[in-house]
């Protein structure tokens, strides 16, 4: 049984990590990524500034999963560092 | 809000034209988590084929194993509603996933497949997964 969202882009659909330049980092399911922005729905944020490292928080996600607290978010991509597959985070 | 029930009828099929009892109701949930000795899989179905277009397919594989659990059963988020939210019930401590997969060995949670694990494996990579999972609880002194 196909996808029903083809042709969204490659990352649509997927679970991802975006980690920003500044102390936030952000964990959600990509819709798209273009019009030099992403966006994110069912989005959990940490701000590693005020708790655990970025790396043991997206390291935690990636090992239990995450509660999302974020409906939809746009994040402007010249914020951001880094975008990658939560499933490609190593578990300790 | 459910999709067509004849839409999602080919997704519940194929589950359960592999011998997968799909629990409807949270009475039903309840009976099968009633049972806790030996080892037991969950399937949490879903519609989205971002996903859950592999994850039928590896438990599909899994199954086809030499080693298996004593019993599977399934659930389909955003079908059916009451038993998906029960289900999550006896795994509150990880957020909602779906699709995804725990398996249990004497009603303790022993492993856990959430969605981003799921995702963009493919169907092989998730049953192999599965399987070692399979071979690590079910044998005999596990």
């Amino acid at each position: 049984m196909g996808t029903f969202h083809d042709g969204r882009g490659e990352l649509h659909g997927i679970t991802v990590v975006v980690d920003t330049t500044g102390p936030e980092v952000w964990v959600g399911r990509c819709d798209t990524m273009d019009g030099g922005r992403i966006v994110l729905f069912q989005a959990d944020r940490h701000d590693a500034s005020d708790g655990p490292s970025k790396d043991e928080w997206v390291k935690r996600a990636a090992m239990v999963g995450f509660h999302p607290n974020h409906e939809r978010v746009a994040l402007d991509l010249d914020q951001v560092a880094s975008v990658k597959r939560l499933g490609d985070v190593e578990i300790l | 809000m459910p999709y067509d029930p004849m839409m999602v009828a080919p997704m519940r099929e194929e589950l359960t034209r592999h011998g997968v009892q799909e629990l409807l109701t949270g009475g039903e949930v309840d009976d099968w988590f009633a049972q806790k000795q030996g080892t037991s899989l969950l399937v949490v179905n879903s519609v989205c084929g971002c996903a859950a277009g592999m994850a039928r397919p590896s438990v599909a594989l899994a199954l086809q194993h030499g080693v298996k659990p004593d019993r599977v059963a399934t659930v389909f988020a955003g079908q059916d509603a009451e038993a998906t939210e029960k289900a999550r019930g006896y795994f509150s401590e990880f957020p909602p996933s779906s699709p995804s997969m725990v398996m249990f060995k004497d009603g303790e949670l022993v492993h856990f497949v959430p969605r981003h694990r799921i995702e963009s494996r493919s169907a092989e990579e998730i049953a192999g997964e599965l399987t070692q999972a399979f071979e690590k609880f079910t044998s005999a002194e596990a």
